[in-house]
């Protein structure tokens, strides 16, 4: 049987007139990653906070690890972690400083909470600026202590708040590295992210989130394909003859092609990739139509996200209270 | 509740390493009362009177020690102030730690604090000529009251950076706050010599209590008349701060609470 380390049933927040958070529902299995994608203020943090026992709310149900998110809050905080888009580390305290404070809080003895910190600066690559204070951490660095710090007890669950917003590419990759070796420990991560990138490569399961509701969850490949899945792209030499291919291509994929006469193109959803490119390059050549190329491409999650949800991610919303008045008007 | 203990000695020791990691910050807030020790002491204090007579840098080093307990205000609320913009304190918040160890934390620290910057005190007052006349025993009844005041100023300082969150704005609107306090009261001139009204407004400051009090405890002069609240002051001295502790501790516990609306 599945066990299910989040649930959230018709989560509710509100700010005034404003819903952060509307009827949002999720369940992430245990030793899964689940990816909460979605633009600026969709409410992703709003959630996270609530799961983290950091904001109270007003409608719905949670439990985290199995226990009640209202109820059982400190039963909750004893077994999640929480790395959030601002470094939550001591500035002044250095990186050792900041570890072996939190282990201290975590109950560990003194000797216990050192050689923990030890081995996690050291994991961390960050054994050389142990001494330094985090103030005087670059991003990067300051974000390895971070995670360092939701670290020192494996968290069941751990929850990433944008976890590489404003990191370069290296340290990007390292985080992601982190995490990969985490799951593979057994911790339940869920993951908000406004890069795509981030939750495909991350996530077994994808919630877009949009105006603090969910607007479609699925896998990544699952979401990819509710855009029409993978196309089938040709190029003819001749521009004359782009009806003439469009009129052979459609009876093979069921579908009339998109034409665009400018480059020559014909653009074709297509069931089965293989079997149809193969049976439209024979049709072609069969009728003496050159190709000057032909391709099979699948849709990006970017194209799934702007299907979804109208706009692409890092484009800024209105504020949700004003973009529903507009939707009612 | 051991946890409490155990998690808000922790809290106390981050804070300590916070003084000692960054010790400009110390050193700037002994400047101030050292300043005023050589400003009010040598340059105003020649024509200085002291109602009753009495060496007018005597009178004045209790006051200090009170004003440097009141400027206290500053280092605890923007520490507040500062912890609550740098998202550490969601880390504190969704770990299982006890809650009230934040502010316990903070309390003790600020008090170990306050012991630090006494000690220096009392030496430097030493140097300049002030005396503690009656006695080891009055001299740390005068310390328990100082201390106790400082409590009380923690707990404003708590509702303060909690009720402002901006550390900047917090920093700039200490001063203005405290000192008007500082003025209108028994700390630089005696009550008795103001104009009567704001020599009664002096009388019953309650930084006034606590100077009244520990003058007479280190046996120092200007006892400040017979009103009622100089004849009471050992008493006011401690009905004062524990009655902001009663307001300040809940108003600042609920604001806290309020962090997770």
């Amino acid at each position: 049987m599945t066990t299910f380390d989040v649930t959230a049933e018709g989560l509710g927040k509100r700010y005034g007139p404003t819903r952060a958070l509307d009827t949002f529902d999720l369940t992430v299995p245990t030793g899964t990653v689940h990816g909460l994608l979605g633009p600026n203020g969709a409410g992703k943090t709003t959630a996270v906070r609530i799961l983290t026992t950091l904001l109270r709310f007003d409608a719905g149900r949670a439990t985290v690890a199995g226990f009640d998110v209202r109820r059982q809050p400190d039963e909750v905080r004893a077994r999640i972690a929480l790395t959030g888009q601002y470094a939550a580390v001591d500035e002044t305290l250095s990186g050792r400083q900041n570890l072996e404070l939190f282990g201290r809080l975590f109950r560990l003895g003194r000797r216990a909470a050192r050689q923990r910190a030890d081995e996690l600066l050291e994991r961390f690559g960050l054994d050389e600026a142990a001494g330094r204070s985090a103030g005087e951490y670059s991003g990067g660095m300051r974000r390895r202590l971070d995670l360092a710090a939701s670290l020192i007890r494996t968290p069941r669950v751990l929850f990433l708040d944008e976890p590489t917003t404003g990191l370069d590419p290296r340290s990007r990759n390292q985080v992601w590295d982190l995490v990969r070796g985490l799951v593979a420990e057994g911790t339940t991560v869920l993951l908000t992210t406004q890069y795509l990138e981030e939750a495909d490569q991350l996530a077994d399961r994808i919630s877009v989130i949009d105006a603090g509701r969910v607007v479609a969850e699925g896998t990544p490949d699952e979401l990819k394909s509710m855009t029409g899945g993978d196309r089938i792209e040709v190029v003819v030499r001749d521009a004359a003859d782009l009806d003439r291919a469009a009129g052979i291509v459609a009876p093979i994929c069921g579908v009339e092609p998109e034409r665009d006469p400018e480059i020559r193109r014909l653009s074709v959803p297509v069931a089965d990739r293989v079997a149809g490119l193969v049976d439209v390059v024979r049709a072609l050549d069969d009728a003496g139509i050159v190709v000057e190329d032909v391709g099979l491409r699948r849709a990006t999650l970017d194209e799934a996200f702007l299907y979804l949800t109208g706009h692409r991610p890092d484009e800024a919303r209105e504020p949700v209270g004003v973009g529903r008045k507009a939707d009612v008007a | 509740m051991t946890a409490a203990v155990a998690d808000g000695w922790t809290m106390t020791r981050r804070n300590m390493i916070h003084v000692i990691r960054a010790p400009e910050e110390l050193i700037l807030y002994f400047s101030l009362p050292i300043m005023f020790v050589l400003v009010f002491g040598y340059v105003f204090g020649s024509g200085m009177q002291v109602s009753g007579g009495g060496n007018y840098r005597e009178f004045l080093l209790p006051g200090v020690f009170v004003m440097t307990m009141l400027y206290g205000l500053g280092a605890t609320a923007t520490g507040v102030a500062l912890d609550l913009s740098r998202g550490v304190v969601d880390r504190f918040r969704s770990m299982p730690m006890a809650r009230s160890a934040l502010m316990t934390g903070r309390g003790a620290a600020d008090l170990l604090r306050a012991l630090l910057e006494m000690s220096t005190l009392l030496v430097c007052g030493l140097l300049v000529g002030w005396q503690c006349r009656q006695g080891v025993g009055r001299a740390l009844l005068a310390v328990g009251l100082l201390l106790l005041l400082r409590i009380a100023i923690t707990w404003v300082g708590i509702y303060l950076a909690l009720l402002v969150r901006n550390p900047d704005t917090v920093g700039m609107i200490v001063f203005p706050v405290a000192f008007p306090f500082t003025a209108i009261s028994n700390v630089f001139v005696s009550p008795e010599l103001m104009p009567s009204v704001i020599g009664a407004i002096s009388q019953w400051n309650p930084l006034s209590a606590t100077v009244a009090a520990i003058r007479e405890l280190f046996g120092n002069p200007g006892l400040g008349g017979d009103s009622w609240p100089a004849e009471h002051a050992m008493l006011l001295a401690v009905v004062w701060p524990v009655l902001l502790i009663a307001t300040f501790a809940p108003l600042a516990v609920r604001r806290y609470q309020r962090l997770s609306r």
